[in-house]
């Protein structure tokens, strides 16, 4: 019985090896192709022995039209600006339904539910017209400022909040003599703080890895997010540069490995804790 | 007592909500009504702002689009992609979920291995699909000197030309992508279980196999609709890896409605009418499967006793199986 397990868990084992292979190794050749001349990677795409041709993809990745730092500084902003804007409006909101008693509350948090699951995707074409008209296609606001609005962040945040806020405490502040806008933003945000933190990851990620809506709205390469810098990688203008490709992926994506990496043990947490994506 | 002291409070409950439901009208509710409208207009050319109803027939972008050929096929491989992706993505994320929450069979490293397994998830999209185009490169991509290298083709393979390989690809990716997401999803559903049901379960003798498909299967079946519903939804609007992957192609292979309603707007004739009414359409499918999720939701709480219910009874004739 012990051996049979005993076999049982080096198989299972195996498969684990396996699969953590599969998930490094197209990162692991990315970052040591892009040291790597396109010669070099034309003769063996395939090497583990970074080279030295690092500096020299670099000049040429930057002597054409993709230009890392912009599109960090971009996505940057939008990243933290969503990421503000959508935790302490979702945050508010979810406090609204659950501290106050009004008459439409529960419809409120009924109407929250059905358009939780809606993607923007899908309305994109009469937000970009609406965008277009007042010209305003190329401001990263027009990005950002929609966060104010997430449901289903709102939604994760009122789950959270009914069993973590006690009422008394918030009775109490009043009795001090408290307004309510500031025992909301000196009382209540603290004691959400770690349901904010796990948002907040997941916003400023998925706000960071989005496409779609800066691809339709952004024409100027001086407003282009990461994406769409990335995007760039696949014209025609690096057809051949093999090795400037790859580092500039790797440019994009070792910020977010290292980042992930330090992260991990809350992000796998938050993850488990029932993420619902917007 | 407490209503009356909540009662003066109440209007703050409607100034807290403003923001959002200011926020929706303006970003959320107006761009959707806005696009039903164009659906219904004859809105194309790049730039173009000024609406004309359609006067002969108002549904001529409907049908239109209904009968495109290429709007078919955009949608036979969303579904496609989708289900071929979804399958694997599920039987991984459930083995492994069940491996590692298994007491008996506890694998070492298995942290490492979970950080590892969702970390595709975390990179951008966009990223990934351009590096898997380089990497199925042709001639010489570092999969096909690979495959060449160690004997398993004779020459390297065009794999961006074919349209299996190309849709394959696609599928591996999202499955790639999205595995250890649903698995570290259901690992929570799992250890959400009460594990005394699994206690009794080892000691009245059930095996590994008939602990996981008896218990922890039906245990965790709200958990799975809820991965089946989101992950359904992220698969009718698949976009980033088929767009930079193959744009589409070769030959439609890859071409997503997603993919479809962009290059109708923002390409060639500037089809804004045309991709509204395709974004109205696959809207109402996405509200059908939504509404579904919502129903789920509601009743989460009393579908929870029932489940204890019927998990207390269930071990019940178990063990008196086992009595017999």
């Amino acid at each position: 019985m012990a051996k049979n397990q005993n076999v049982k868990k080096t198989i299972i084992f195996i498969i684990c090896v396996f699969l953590a292979i599969l998930s490094l190794f197209p990162f692991v050749i990315m970052i040591v192709n892009s040291t790597r001349s396109t010669t070099e990677i034309q003769q063996h795409a395939v090497s583990l022995i970074p080279s030295v041709y690092f500096s020299k993809n670099l000049k040429i990745l930057l002597g054409k039209s993709f230009n890392p730092a912009v599109g960090f500084m971009n996505s940057l902003i939008v990243s933290i600006g969503t990421t503000a804007l959508a935790t302490y409006f979702s945050t508010l909101t979810a406090y609204a339904l659950v501290v106050y008693d009004w008459k439409f509350r529960d419809a409120f948090f009924s109407f929250i539910m059905a358009i939780m699951m809606i993607p923007a995707q899908i309305t994109m074409i009469g937000f970009y017209q609406m965008v277009y008209k007042i010209h305003m296609t190329n401001h990263l606001s027009m990005l950002i400022l929609p966060a104010i609005a997430s449901p289903s962040m709102v939604f994760f945040m009122r789950q959270y909040m009914k069993p973590a806020l006690s009422l008394e405490i918030v009775q109490s502040a009043r009795i001090d003599g408290a307004k309510e806008f500031f025992i909301f933003n000196h009382i209540v945000l603290p004691i959400m703080k770690p349901a904010i933190a796990t948002q907040a990851i997941f916003t400023f990620v998925s706000s960071w890895n989005n496409l779609f809506t800066p691809l339709i709205l952004l024409t100027d390469q001086k407003k282009y997010t990461l994406p769409i810098m990335v995007s760039l990688l696949r014209g025609d203008i690096y057809k051949t540069e093999y090795g400037s490709i790859y580092l500039g992926l790797t440019l994009t994506a070792v910020p977010l490995i290292v980042a992930y990496l330090l992260l991990s043990k809350y992000i796998i947490a938050g993850v488990a804790l029932g993420s619902v994506k917007g | 007592m407490k209503k009356k002291s909540t009662f003066s409070y109440a209007r703050y409950g409607y100034i807290f909500s403003i923001p959002f439901l200011l926020a929706f009208l303006i970003f959320s509710l107006y761009p959707t009504l806005y696009t039903a409208v164009i659906g219904f207009t004859d809105l194309k050319g790049i730039g173009n702002t000024t609406i004309h109803f359609l006067k002969d027939d108002p549904f001529a972008n409907y049908k239109a689009i209904l009968a495109s050929d290429t709007f078919q096929i955009a949608f036979k491989n969303t579904i496609k992609l989708w289900i071929c992706n979804f399958i694997p993505q599920l039987a991984l994320a459930l083995l492994l979920a069940a491996w590692f929450t298994n007491v008996r069979t506890k694998i070492p490293g298995e942290g490492a291995f979970k950080v590892m397994f969702y970390m595709p998830n975390i990179i951008t999209a966009a990223t990934v699909a351009i590096l898997f185009y380089s990497l199925f490169g042709y001639p010489m991509g570092p999969v096909n000197d690979l495959l060449v290298r160690f004997g398993f083709l004779k020459e390297p393979f065009y794999f961006t030309n074919n349209k299996e390989a190309s849709q394959n690809i696609v599928i591996f990716i999202q499955t790639w992508m999205w595995y250890g997401y649903t698995m570290i999803i259901l690992i929570s559903g799992i250890l959400g279980i009460s594990p005394e049901i699994f206690e009794a379960a080892d000691v009245d003798g059930a095996n590994g196999w008939q602990i996981f498909w008896m218990i922890t299967i039906p245990n965790i079946k709200t958990i799975l609709l809820f991965t089946l519903v989101t992950s359904l939804i992220g698969g009718l609007n698949m976009f980033d890896i088929p767009r930079l992957f193959m744009n589409g192609g070769p030959d439609n292979a890859t071409m997503t409605v997603g993919v479809f309603i962009y290059k109708q707007a923002f390409s060639g004739g500037y089809l804004y009418n045309r991709a509204a009414a395709t974004s109205m359409i696959m809207f109402m499918i996405i509200v059908a499967v939504s509404s579904l999720l919502f129903y789920l939701l509601r009743d989460k709480e009393e579908e929870e006793l029932k489940k204890i219910k019927k998990q207390q009874i269930k071990a019940m004739k178990l063990k008196m199986k086992e009595a017999k």
